[in-house]
């Protein structure tokens, strides 16, 4: 809730990520030691090949690193096999993604409540009726994706990552596909759910100013974290980003 | 939280994974119909027709059964011996005294022409030929009369002509309400009747007949019968045509020849097997192919939806809810196909059946058989395209 987190949400120690094998060998990840805070909004940035993505995909279990460890709680993702991660993903993680990634077949509602479906969970009225309202999509429920706006889908994936109640909320990239403004409005919603909700929330992104809703801003460069920065705004994770070019 | 032990066991009831698995046919109603349509064709097939072979057969059989297997019909001719080339004069009444004859008929050439009037020039005789029969034929033919009525003891000396159906066609006799004429030798002769068609005997629906009586008496009628027609008891047909020749032509038995005609209908309905059995080969070649439409539908579908498959497995679908979920939409695109093959393979089959007038006949098989197939079908061709999907890589699966 405040800058100074209390506990450990997820944590990576030494983790390492090889593409391909011998002289091809690509360390996506070079040995990362990062840790989230639970109630926290983080942000991962750094520039394209830094290995964002991997990680957060390591961290969600969408993906096992080659060696090293990912905590989520006391729990070792990086031990669980292939049904542990569903699992894991099921009960304990929300998504949201750059390309919205809805089911186009399901209308909003159907798509919102997905997860709790296939966790097989019963859904909270009270809850589902307070996110909705908060993402203002309660109009458009019976919508089909195709017939949303692009700022309307991802509110539609925010919603549905927050209707499960998730552990921690992993986002890729999330205003990549949109305008700044309707950026703006998916953003101060994550802000919003982590300030209000006590959500945790990590998100990947190139955007210094998206990077600015954040509480903290962690840098990736050739798979290694270089800096980090608490409270940022736009203009100082700018200047951090103009570096890498160097 | 809830530790990995405590989470609840993943569950996808049967309700949703029809759902999960239709929401793709719905979401695609073109391409659905369309690879629908291949297992529809094969399925229509199979059961038109069988519905058809079956309905036909069953007229085919009706008939046969109307008209009596055990009608046996005794000619001359056929061997090589020293004989005339005729029946002896007594043949008829030979026949009719085998104890398992029940009833005999013949009939006799007669040596006139007919024709329609007198104005018809000679020799232009349509093909219609003049015979005499006995009074019994409609009986032992089990023929009907269309009009008027065949001859009896009564009119049987004085001459009076019934006319075959092919016969009256040709001369324009619809019925006998005005009296009624034909031209044979150089006398009119009244018609008193028209008979029905005659399937065990269709030489007779060309004939114009007279009674053996007149004929012999007003016109030169031959003295031994050209055919005679037995009807036996039933269960004695082998035995009956193997003492026919002996009895009807004591001198030259080997030159009578015995046939039965019901036999010639017999091997009809015995073709149609040999027709139905083609037909539904082809049906079950577009079946086959019906099926693999249906697997390459799904490969696409599998590699389009890609995004949504790594969604799904993001958000904590296992790898067996992917599989069925595909299992479950190739199963309901045949199923789909297959209910509309039905369809149409009934609808052909009524619209076809109560055209010839035939009673209309859906063999419980074909329908049943025919959706077993379809989901059988469908189960097979989404199998492959089904693991294909649950192997995805979650992370793969959402960068496409």
């Amino acid at each position: 809730m405040n800058a100074t987190a209390a506990t450990t949400a997820a944590r990576a120690v030494q983790a390492t990520k090889v593409y391909g094998s011998g002289d091809n060998a690509v360390h996506a990840l070079a040995g990362v030691d990062v840790a989230f805070g639970r109630g926290e909004f983080t942000c991962i940035m750094g520039p394209s090949g830094s290995g964002k993505s991997t990680l957060m995909h390591c961290m969600a279990g969408l993906d096992s690193l080659t060696s090293g460890q990912v905590f989520v709680g006391d729990l070792e993702v990086s031990s669980l096999d292939e049904q542990g991660l569903t699992n894991l993903r099921r009960d304990r993680m929300g998504f949201i993604f750059q390309a919205f990634n809805l089911v186009p077949t399901l209308s909003a509602e159907e798509n919102i409540v997905l997860p709790l479906r296939l966790a097989g969970r019963s859904r909270d009225d009270d809850w589902f009726g307070r996110v909705v309202d908060t993402v203002g999509l309660t109009e458009r429920l019976d919508h089909r994706p195709s017939e949303l706006s692009g700022g309307q889908q991802q509110r539609v994936a925010v919603a549905r990552a927050l209707a499960s109640q998730p552990e921690m909320i992993f986002a890729d990239e999330p205003t990549g596909n949109l305008d700044s403004s309707t950026g703006t409005e998916i953003l101060t919603f994550m802000r919003h759910a982590v300030d209000v909700f006590d959500q945790t929330i990590v998100m990947v992104t190139h955007d210094p100013y998206a990077a600015a809703y954040a509480h903290r801003v962690v840098f990736l460069s050739d798979g290694m974290i270089v800096d980090e920065m608490r409270d940022p705004d736009g203009d100082r994770v700018l200047d951090r980003m103009k570096q890498f070019g160097k | 939280m809830a530790s990995k032990d405590q989470s609840p066991a993943s569950r996808l009831r049967l309700s949703d994974v029809v759902r999960v698995g239709a929401s793709g046919p719905r979401a695609r109603k073109t391409r659905t119909a369309l690879s629908a349509l291949g297992i529809s064709i094969g399925i229509a097939a199979l059961v038109g027709v069988l519905g058809l072979s079956e309905s036909s057969k069953s007229a085919l059989l009706d008939e046969i059964s109307a008209l009596g297997t055990n009608l046996l019909t005794v000619e001359a001719g056929g061997g090589i011996g020293a004989g005339d080339g005729e029946l002896p004069e007594t043949a008829l009444a030979s026949a009719a005294r085998i104890p398992t004859v029940t009833s005999a008929s013949a009939v006799w050439n007669v040596d006139a022409d007919v024709y329609q009037n007198e104005y018809i020039p000679e020799g232009e005789t349509g093909a219609i030929n003049v015979v005499a029969a006995d009074v019994d034929l409609v009986h032992t033919l089990r023929g009907d009369v269309a009009d008027g009525r065949f001859f009896d003891e009564t009119t049987a000396p004085y001459p009076t002509a019934v006319v075959g159906s092919v016969a009256a066609e040709r001369y324009g006799i619809r019925d006998l309400d005005t009296p009624t004429y034909v031209f044979i030798g150089d006398d009119y002769v009244e018609v008193v009747g028209i008979l029905e068609e005659f399937p065990l005997a269709a030489d007779l629906d060309r004939s114009v007949i007279l009674s053996q009586q007149a004929a012999s008496t007003f016109f030169d009628a031959d003295d031994s019968p050209s055919t005679v027609f037995v009807r036996v008891l039933d269960g004695t047909i082998d035995e009956t045509r193997d003492v026919l020749p002996g009895n009807t032509d004591p001198e030259n038995p080997e030159e009578v020849t015995v046939s039965r005609p019901s036999d010639a209908l017999e091997a009809q309905a015995a073709a149609d097997d040999a027709l139905t059995t083609l037909f539904l080969g082809l049906g079950a070649v577009a079946l086959l192919v019906g099926g693999i439409g249906i697997a390459n539908v799904m490969v696409i579908a599998v590699i389009e939806r890609r995004g949504e498959i790594g969604l799904r497995r993001a958000l904590g679908a296992t790898q067996a809810h992917i599989r069925r979920q595909f299992v479950t939409e190739a199963i309901i695109l045949s199923v789909l196909g297959g209910i509309g093959g039905v369809a149409i393979g009934v609808a052909a089959t009524f619209v076809y059946a109560s055209s010839q007038d035939w009673r209309v006949i859906i063999p419980q098989e074909a329908a049943f058989g025919g959706l077993v197939g379809a989901v059988a079908i469908g189960a097979i061709a989404g199998l492959y395209p089904a693991m294909r999907a649950a192997k995805l890589a979650p992370t793969e699966a959402l960068r496409a």
